[in-house]
């Protein structure tokens, strides 16, 4: 056989991806990113009665108040959910790979809410947030404040983007944390014997060993986190769908709206598609940044490997 | 070991079960708000239930719900599930293999393509793709939108990057010399293919059945776009936002909605836990 040859068999067996790739992500890719220079609404058909408009959706959404709070706000909540992710996996994967009698319970426990959808866990923390965690208050003295309305979680932006990172957090810390497990225990065990004859301390061996490997981890976990955080849309659309309002640059807006659900609802609800379409196109470009970073880092920890 | 170290050990594992417990705690918050009825769900949401079997009233009115449609939407996500974990398992293993095994510049440009998708966000191709398939249904007839068949096509179109190069990544470890013998052997290239290769690669099937069987499973976005609210077919997490919206405030329902979109979860996971935590793990360090 001619391993340098686009044979039938070559052709036949790249079709089905092929067709599912042109017709799901390359033409819906070109005419988003047309449409994003154009005045497209939801009663226009593809292509037609559309007319070329430059730049101004683009020029529009920078302009207006509520992206640029959405910009911020996601920035800030993907900062803060990256950090409390990763700290508290990097924790439990100390933990559980320490000579517990139940690390495994532990394991399979912590990952556990990573396999419910965010749409529902969304759903569940709101009726903690506004009706468990007040009932705690309403029957215990001393956490009396808890039951007082003015003190909901989801009463002020400010917590509520706390209670975004909770929620977030609490459903991804356990699958990081099994990749951080992953890179601790792939630690050859001769290299800590080797240590420990050598006379290395165990916080000796735990600087010079355990660390290293984490960091090892890290560069997939942070990218992982980062990603996914700015990505945020199913938590936020049940838990906080955006509220509450807040004001900002004179304009009242949603204080929460991550910016998936504002391109979601600059789209949907304010019925401008394009514009929509055009904050689309400038996540994208962030998130095409962000992977080129990654690709930049991983490269150069090849090379000093 | 000395008592002092046992002590300190013991210590230690019982704050960790606690943390634990603590940890898992919503999951009971919704199991004993499940089995309360619209007063005492909001009245005394940290107590036990007086009543369990409030929880099978509560489970029949979920059931018969025009919102949730349970029995419908657990196998409108079964269907969708399955099928579209067939299609990136198998299309993206041929196309995997005949991109390792012929060795062109066109398959070299077609790989980096595939994989450079993977930074597309499913946002920016969303309103687009709904407009063209539309556009697809009025030139074809061929409907997608609210069809299985536009879900799973879109699972496969976003699937496909990271499937391919996973395929592509495990087919290059194995040894050529295999389907080689193969072809001596009177074999024809794409039998080489299903009879040699593929089952070769169950391993990577596991790891990607899982990856995308949790995404596609709990994903929300897409199909409330592709489906559409209130539609004859929806996935239990649009089931669950069809019902949480309509009855903003009857937590005991939307509670025991949330305990029934969970349970086949939970079931699936307990028994498949080892395969599904190193599926995940390998999946993710790639």
């Amino acid at each position: 056989m001619n391993r340098n040859k686009h044979d039938l068999t070559f052709w036949v067996f790249l079709a089905p991806v092929l067709f599912a790739f042109v017709m799901i992500v390359v033409v819906p890719f070109f005419i988003g990113v047309y449409y994003s220079f154009t005045d497209w609404n939801a009663t226009a058909r593809a292509g037609q009665g559309l007319s070329f408009i430059g730049l101004q959706n683009y020029l529009v959404s920078f302009q207006d108040p509520g992206f640029i709070y959405s910009f911020l706000i996601t920035t800030l909540y993907t900062v803060m959910n990256v950090v409390v992710i990763n700290v508290v996996a990097v924790v439990l994967a100390l933990a559980v790979t320490s000579k517990l009698r139940l690390r495994n319970a532990y394991r399979m426990g912590f990952f556990i809410p990573y396999l419910i959808g965010g749409l529902i866990l969304g759903y569940l923390w709101q009726f903690i947030f506004n009706n468990a965690i007040p009932s705690i208050g309403r029957s215990i003295g001393l956490f009396a404040a808890l039951a007082d309305p003015q003190n909901l979680m989801l009463g002020e932006v400010s917590t509520s983007l706390i209670a975004l990172v909770i929620v977030g957090s609490w459903q991804y810390a356990g699958y990081i944390m099994m990749i951080y497990v992953a890179a601790i225990e792939g630690v050859p065990n001769e290299l800590y014997e080797a240590a420990t004859i050598d006379g290395a301390s165990e916080w000796h061996r735990f600087r010079s060993i355990t660390v290293p490997m984490i960091a090892q981890a890290f560069t997939v976990t942070m990218f992982l986190t980062l990603v996914n955080s700015f990505k945020q849309f199913d938590v936020n659309y049940s838990l906080t769908a955006g509220g509450p309002a807040t004001r900002f640059m004179d304009r009242s807006i949603y204080g929460t709206e991550l910016l998936a659900m504002n391109i979601y609802n600059t789209a949907f609800v304010g019925n401008n598609l394009a514009a929509g379409q055009a904050r689309a196109v400038i996540f994208f470009v962030v998130l095409v940044v962000f992977s080129l970073i990654q690709v930049r880092i991983n490269k150069r920890r090849e090379l000093e490997l | 070991m000395n008592t002092s170290e046992q002590r300190r050990r013991n210590v230690f594992e019982l704050l960790m079960l606690a943390l634990l417990i603590a940890f898992l705690y919503p999951f009971v918050i919704v199991l004993i708000n499940s089995a309360k009825d619209s007063f005492s769900v909001t009245q005394f949401p940290m107590r036990l239930p007086e009543n369990w079997g409030q929880l099978f009233v509560n489970i029949r009115t979920i059931w018969v719900s025009p919102n949730v449609r349970y029995s419908s939407s657990f196998f409108s996500s079964v269907v969708i599930t399955m099928s579209s974990l067939a299609a990136v398992t198998i299309f993206p293993a041929m196309a995997g293999w005949v991109l390792v095994r012929t060795k062109t510049r066109t398959s070299q440009v077609l790989f980096m393509v595939f994989v450079a998708a993977m930074v597309i966000p499913f946002q920016i191709v969303m309103f687009p793709l709904v407009s063209w398939f539309r556009t697809v249904f009025e030139i074809t007839g061929v409907r997608l939108l609210r069809s299985y068949l536009g879900v799973v096509l879109a699972y496969l179109g976003f699937g496909l990057s990271l499937s391919v190069f996973m395929y592509h990544g495990f087919i290059k470890s194995i040894p050529y010399e295999l389907e080689e013998a193969a072809i001596i052997d009177g074999c024809r290239r794409p039998e080489v293919f299903f009879r040699i290769v593929f089952p070769l690669l169950t391993p990577v099937h596991a790891t990607i059945a899982i990856l995308h069987g949790i995404w596609i499973w709990n994903d929300f976005l897409l199909p409330l776009l592709i489906l559409g609210r209130g539609n004859r077919i929806q996935t239990l997490p649009l089931a669950v936002a069809n019902f949480a919206g309509a009855f903003v405030k009857q937590w005991d329902l939307i509670l025991t909605a949330i305990l029934m979109a969970m349970v086949p979860v939970l079931v699936f996971f307990f028994f498949a836990q080892k395969k599904i935590i190193r599926g995940m793990v390998a999946g993710s360090i790639k």
